[in-house]
């Protein structure tokens, strides 16, 4: 038993697995464990979740049979729409404008040659490291009417553009948005930063002797070395701006109107505030629908290229 | 590395192992499903011989003084009934409210909780059956005659859960809520302005306020909730009374698309454009918003009797109460009601023990224990001697209402989604996102789907 453990990682093991354990139930046996666990804790609660998006369910009393009819509501309802919406601009904040910032962040730090790097690296890294609610608290202080974003903006003669970020109509997805992008630059910043230290030196050194700049170098050589480190960054962050509960929670509530109101709320918001089960069981499985096929787009994307 | 067989198995356990899941779970809610309590049972009133009896009591009495008196009052009920002991779980407003509907469903349901009384927590309970009618104990124990019929309304469902307003008494409050207007009389004094004794003047004063500089009202909307006591404060002056009944009991009959409706939420959308606001409102939160009032950063502050106690220890004598002063020729009308009733859950194993706790909580003796911990007691609010100062004007505007005027319900009890959608629509009627007729056809909408259904 042991052995074919062992052996498992090798080439052998094809071999040896079909002298050793001729029944697929062998193979079962070493899987059941963690398969119990998983399906107790994942793949059960996922299909309860599907069999109760096709329920009308209020929590507590007898719920109706209605097929589809969620799902069609996620189509047809203009608010559930545009929570899927804003939820493909946070994609913008939380993975494409932290992708582009954290390209030349890492180039810029690792082959600049920085001094005190490391703490570099810690600050840019840091806002991973604090707790999402504490993120939020703290971005609402500042982006309040007399917080420091306006303060600032006061300081450098932009005064007239000062306003309540959150609460204005146009500016507060954006603005929740920008928090994102803060939070997810040093996680692929230094993502990055350790693709670009695995190139080998020589690269840059025959690209400069053939009279490439730092622009040319950057295009002809750093970008395709981490094209692995990029789709693992997309994939981190892309799922990040779709699971978005949290910031929007703390921030903004989905206000003002229903203009940040984002998937995972309204789950939320349906399931324990509205006592609207079914339809938020479906808003659920959608979105989780949604989330898998946007990361096997960007896997398969980061495979071929 | 996984050779292709091993995969297909896998993914084929998987499956099988989610369509049994699926298999197993029958329709939801068919095991809580169940015929309604019956509302005729035999009471017994002499605890002590229940023997021993284990009270789960949920309450959201968390902060200060309103943690003080249910502290007290349980201690007091313990030592009056050795044979009872109450387990309290307390926690907040909102934790109770997304926690109550699992809890109340689960297995292990807690004997005694605190309810909103609207159609989004006790009247689901209600119509899910969760909740006992009081009837049987009202008459033990003379309820009927505690509780005025303005205040047993907003208890009452019948049992299906449908009408709201009337039927069995399905909880019981402790403590009234009346909206009203806290001003600054300093700042008044500063700005030469008389404090305003009609609804003109009132108006009056809020313009004179912002010639002078300052800001009239202090509004903190981001939780889109304080904004319904801002309108609910303007319609209580220019709809009638009997059609906000309606439309916040959730009854047929009434509209929210009528000329007066619109004044109402074309005066609010006038009074942020004119200014007359903070900077902001839906970008600051309720907390930031009585904050800022009790440093002066603005006049007046719309907002309900639970502010009183942190204004006063924010603001001492610098700050007064007063219901909304009336139209001329019209009564005093405010938004209020009472604070969480307390209910007895059909679960509960105890509910003669329950019935006397809660007896006991809302006794004329306990009523005094809420004044002593600065709260404002629902019942025998003439009878108390409150502290001086703020607390005064808190009785004083409660019992003018109740008594002289219109105690007017909280527009969100309406539906089940009706806070959600009133507060969207507010904010954007706040923003100048939506005019007024959008707004109120939004709220319309909610209505109308509900009262029709």
């Amino acid at each position: 038993m042991a052995d074919t453990l062992l052996a498992g990682p090798t080439t052998t093991a094809p071999a040896r697995r079909g002298h050793l354990g001729p029944s697929p139930w062998h193979a079962l046996a070493y899987v059941a464990p963690a398969l119990v666990v998983y399906a107790a804790f994942v793949l059960y609660p996922l299909g309860r979740a599907v069999h109760l998006s096709l329920f009308d369910w209020d929590g507590l009393t007898l719920a109706t049979f209605v097929g589809l009819d969620n799902y069609l509501d996620v189509v047809t309802d203009g608010d559930l729409r545009a929570a899927f919406g804003h939820a493909l601009v946070l994609i913008v904040f939380f993975a494409l404008l932290p992708t582009a910032i954290g390209l030349v962040l890492a180039t810029l730090l690792t082959r600049a040659r920085v001094r005190g790097l490391p703490f570099f690296r810690t600050v840019v890294f840091l806002p991973q490291v604090i707790a999402m609610v504490v993120v939020g608290v703290a971005w609402r202080q500042l982006y309040a009417p007399d917080g420091s974003v306006n303060d600032l903006l006061g300081i450098v003669g932009l005064g007239g553009v000062a306003r309540a970020w959150l609460g204005d109509p146009t500016f507060a997805l954006p603005a929740v948005g920008v928090i994102g992008t803060w939070v997810q630059t040093g996680l692929v910043t230094v993502l990055l930063m350790a693709g670009i230290s695995r190139i080998p030196d020589q690269l840059y050194e025959a690209a400069r002797l053939d009279g490439a700049g730092p622009v040319r170098e950057f295009f002809a050589i750093t970008l395709p070395s981490v094209r692995a480190e990029l789709a693992v960054a997309l994939t981190l962050t892309v799922i990040a701006a779709l699971k978005t509960f949290d910031l929007i929670y703390i921030t903004t509530g989905g206000g003002p109107g229903n203009r940040t109101s984002v998937p995972s709320y309204e789950v939320y918001n349906r399931a324990f505030r509205l006592g609207e089960v079914g339809s938020a069981a479906a808003v659920g499985v959608t979105l989780t629908v949604i989330i898998f096929a946007i990361n096997l787009a960007v896997a398969r994307i980061g495979e071929r290229r | 590395m996984t050779s292709r067989p091993a995969r297909t198995r896998r993914a084929a356990v998987a499956a099988l192992v989610g369509a049994l899941g699926l298999l197993a779970a029958c329709t939801p809610g068919s095991e809580n499903a169940a015929a309604p309590p019956p509302t005729d049972r035999a009471v017994q009133t002499d605890i002590a011989s229940l023997g021993p009896v284990t009270l789960t009591v949920w309450d959201q009495e968390v902060r200060g003084g309103q943690n003080e008196q249910m502290e007290r009052l349980n201690a007091a009920f313990q030592q009056q009934y050795p044979n009872v002991t109450i387990k309290r779980d307390s926690r907040s407003f909102d934790d109770l409210a997304t926690t109550l509907r699992l809890a109340l469903s689960g297995n292990d349901a807690p004997d005694v909780v605190q309810a909103n009384n609207g159609r989004a927590d006790m009247g689901a309970f209600v119509a899910a059956g969760e909740l006992l009618p009081l009837e049987p104990w009202s008459r033990a124990y003379g309820w009927d005659q505690r509780y005025p019929d303005s205040v047993r309304q907003y208890v009452s469902y019948t049992p299906d859960g449908k009408v709201f307003g009337e039927g069995e008494m399905y909880g019981l409050p402790q403590v009234g809520e009346v909206v009203g207007i806290y001003y600054n009389p300093a700042e008044l004094q500063r700005l030469g302005i008389a404090v305003p004794t009609t609804w003109e003047e009132f108006e009056a004063a809020l313009a004179a306020v912002k010639a002078g500089g300052a800001t009239p009202l202090a509004l903190g909307n981001v939780e889109s909730w304080p904004a319904l006591h801002v309108f609910g404060t303007v319609q209580d002056q220019l709809v009638p009374a009997d059609q906000i009944t309606d439309l916040a009991f959730g009854r047929a009959g009434a509209s929210w698309t009528t000329p007066e409706n619109t004044q109402a939420a074309q005066r609010v959308a006038d009074w942020a454009r004119a200014g007359y606001f903070n900077e902001g409102v839906n970008g600051i939160d309720d907390n930031q918003a009585w904050q800022a009032f009790s440093r002066g950063e603005a006049v007046f502050l719309i907002g309900g009797s639970w502010y009183a106690a942190d204004l006063e220890a924010a603001m001492g004598q610098n700050v007064r109460f007063m219901p909304p002063p009336p139209p001329a020729g019209r009564p005093v009308s405010a938004t209020g009601g009472t604070g969480l009733p307390f209910a007895i859950t059909s679960a509960s194993d105890a509910p003669d023990a329950a019935a006397a706790y809660l007896d006991f909580i809302t006794s004329s003796d306990a009523m005094r224990v809420l004044t002593e911990t600065g709260n404002l007691p629902v019942v025998d609010t003439a009878a108390q001697t409150p502290p001086a100062g703020l607390s005064q004007d808190v009785f004083a505007a409660f019992a003018a209402v109740a008594d002289d005027g219109q105690l007017l319900p909280y527009l969100d009890y309406a539906t089940p989604t009706m806070g959600d959608t009133m507060g969207a629509a507010l904010q954007d009627l706040l923003s100048g996102a939506q005019p007024p007729e959008a707004v109120l056809s939004t709220v319309e909408a909610d209505y109308a789907a509900f009262v029709n259904r």
